[in-house]
């Protein structure tokens, strides 16, 4: 497998009123293409933070983060947030679905700021949807929808761009086991099938398990899970 | 779905609050419609003002007539070109609430005077040559259902015959257009000698005199010289330019231009408060799904681009109401302004203005919230939970 993400001497802190805090320090790591990694960690640990660093969404404070060549943390933002469009697909803990718009428009979101013509965006919608197995959903609003539906409309815009790369941050944290377990299956096999790589930050040991890696991370700096435990 | 969609579906996400900015932006334009043109009306006569035309009035006031000879004697001042005379009539048609704008006029000057009013070579001569003929505007006459050949009773509330009725009977033979769209075609005019020869009372006496100079630049040498004519006499004159008597008339009713300013500015000022701090709000609120439309690389210049779009979509919408709404009430009242206010109505010009207004109220109200939306951090937005 080949090299994706290359992280080097990574910090990242911030200032509140005068005090410095230090999220982590030095960190180095290295993420193949293809992988399923779970991070977790205690809260405060900086998971959320590692993700967004790895997203394009924040900037680090000193070190570099590479993705096959390109330097993330140096892109304008207008070419940012070009590279994100085309690279990575977000998952969050509370979806984020648009209110105002019904779940075929949320999905279809990302290809927005493609050139695909509109029967092409709306191909690959259906077939996002039907991914995520709401072919039948398509034109209810998330307020229409149980959680585990809204989170799966969240997946199936993910990837409905076919980005390299899917960034999930406590994706079924909000969910009871069933939904979660379905989540968390159709993510897995995103990876298996396709080869997509998963980065998925999370408290869950159940949903940890569905990936092929699992990094622990407190205060900092990554640990074993053995010495976690302790 | 476009960008357009997400605009759409943004501005009325909240239908009550998007009913309500609308309401109020319309309220303001339905203000501006109505005074716009009213203020328009009032200044017709200063902008359709011919550079080479002034008025010879009373000095005392334009309501006072002067003596009939002065006619002749102001043809003979040097630098006049020519020279024509009009009375106020006071008409009106059947009863007293349909007024007609009627002048008692020399034909042959008074046409000369105002080349303006385009009648046919035919209508032109026979009115000219008939006695008994009223000369109506286009508009006027189509107010009325009048044509040539009809002859109509036509009352004064001024004047009155010597024979104790206030009637005169008149033959419609001339029926005039106008070579401008802003020229109102909703006056009438008749033989000054017809009007004048069965007065009760007032007679030999006119109501102003129209001066056409050889050279617009001569104008304030004529006028001297006019005015001068009379000077210590009975009936003293006063003569100006015609745009500056225009003016010098609208400006006894009172500053129009002046309270439209501050009426329309008080109320645009008001709304651009409401309307600007309900889209800071709007946005406010929306900083999460900003935050995640960064997120998914929609850069900032879009939504930037999107918000102001949207508050100008309001504006518009609200705006296009507003003004749709004052074009149909003026439409709807035209019959009944057209004989006190006619030609009011909303022009392109107005709506141009109008128009322009509402973009530039759309940009400011949108600018604090767009840049708003531009800067925001995805991190900060995200964590708001």
């Amino acid at each position: 497998m080949s090299n994706l993400y290359q992280l080097t001497d990574l910090s990242k802190g911030y200032t509140r009123g005068r005090e410095a805090i230090t999220i982590f320090e030095h960190l180095t790591m290295s993420i193949d293409e293809g992988e399923f990694i779970a991070i977790m960690g205690p809260s405060g640990s900086g998971k959320t933070t590692l993700l967004n660093l790895l997203g394009g969404i924040d900037r680090p404070s000193a070190g570099s983060v590479e993705c096959q060549g390109v330097r993330v943390d140096k892109l304008s933002e207008g070419k940012l947030a070009r590279w994100r469009a085309a690279n990575v697909g977000f998952i969050f803990q509370f979806y984020n679905l648009m209110p105002t718009l019904n779940a075929a428009q949320n999905v279809e979101l990302p290809l927005l700021l493609t050139n695909l013509s509109g029967k092409a965006r709306k191909e690959r919608v259906a077939t996002a949807l039907d991914i995520v197995g709401l072919s039948d959903r398509a034109k209810h609003s998330p307020r229409q929808m149980s959680g585990g539906q809204q989170q799966r409309v969240a997946i199936a815009r993910a990837i409905v761009a076919d980005p390299k790369v899917l960034l999930c941050d406590e994706p079924t944290g909000d969910l009871d086991r069933k939904s979660a377990d379905e989540i968390l299956a159709t993510l897995q096999l995103r990876n298996k099938d396709l080869g997509k790589t998963i980065i998925m930050v999370t408290h869950d040991p159940s949903a940890a398990k569905y990936a092929r890696r699992e990094l622990h991370l407190d205060k900092g700096r990554f640990v074993e899970a053995a010495e976690l435990a302790q | 779905m476009n960008d357009f969609t997400l605009i759409r579906k943004n501005l009325f996400r909240k239908k009550m609050r998007a009913f309500l900015l609308i309401f109020s932006i319309m309220i303001a334009f339905l203000i501006f419609g109505v005074l716009g043109a009213f203020n328009r009306v009032l200044n017709a006569g200063v902008e359709l003002a011919a550079a080479d035309r002034m008025l010879t009035v009373n000095r005392i006031n334009f309501t006072v007539s002067v003596p009939y000879a002065y006619w002749g004697r102001v043809q003979g001042v040097d630098g006049v070109r020519n020279v024509s005379h009009m009375s106020w009539f006071g008409g009106y048609y059947q009863q007293p609430t349909q007024v007609v704008q009627t002048m008692a006029v020399d034909p042959e000057t008074y046409l000369a005077a105002y080349p303006e009013l385009l009648i046919p070579d035919d209508q032109r001569t026979a009115f000219i040559n008939t006695r008994t003929c009223i000369l109506v505007g286009e508009a006027l006459a189509e107010q009325y259902g009048w044509s040539i050949g009809d002859r109509i009773p036509l009352m004064s509330n001024i004047w009155q015959k010597a024979d104790g009725s206030s009637s005169w009977d008149l033959d419609v033979c001339a029926i005039f257009t106008a070579a401008e769209q802003e020229t109102p075609t909703t006056s009438a005019y008749f033989h000054y000698e017809y009007y004048n020869e069965s007065l009760a009372f007032n007679r030999d006496q006119i109501g102003m005199m129209v001066v056409n100079t050889v050279d617009p630049s001569r104008n304030e040498q004529v006028a001297r010289d006019i005015d001068a004519l009379f000077a210590n006499s009975r009936a003293e004159t006063e003569t100006a330019n015609e745009a500056a008597f225009a003016k010098a008339f609208i400006e006894q009713i009172g500053s129009i231009g002046l309270i439209l300013f501050y009426v329309v500015g008080a109320a645009f000022g008001i709304i651009l408060l409401i309307v600007g701090t309900s889209l800071v709000m709007a946005i406010q609120e929306r900083t999460k799904e900003i935050g995640v439309m960064k997120t998914l690389g929609f850069p900032a210049n879009r939504i930037f681009r999107m918000v102001l779009i949207e508050s100008i979509m309001l504006s518009l919408v609200g705006g296009l109401i507003g003004i749709g709404i004052a074009y149909l009430l003026l439409k709807g009242m035209a019959s009944m302004l057209a004989s006190i206010l006619p030609g009011m109505a909303i022009t392109p010009g107005l709506f141009l203005t109008a128009l322009a207004i509402m973009i530039a109220f759309g940009l400011v109200t949108g600018l604090t919230p767009a840049v708003n939306a531009q800067r925001l951090r995805i991190v900060n937005a995200l964590g708001k939970q």
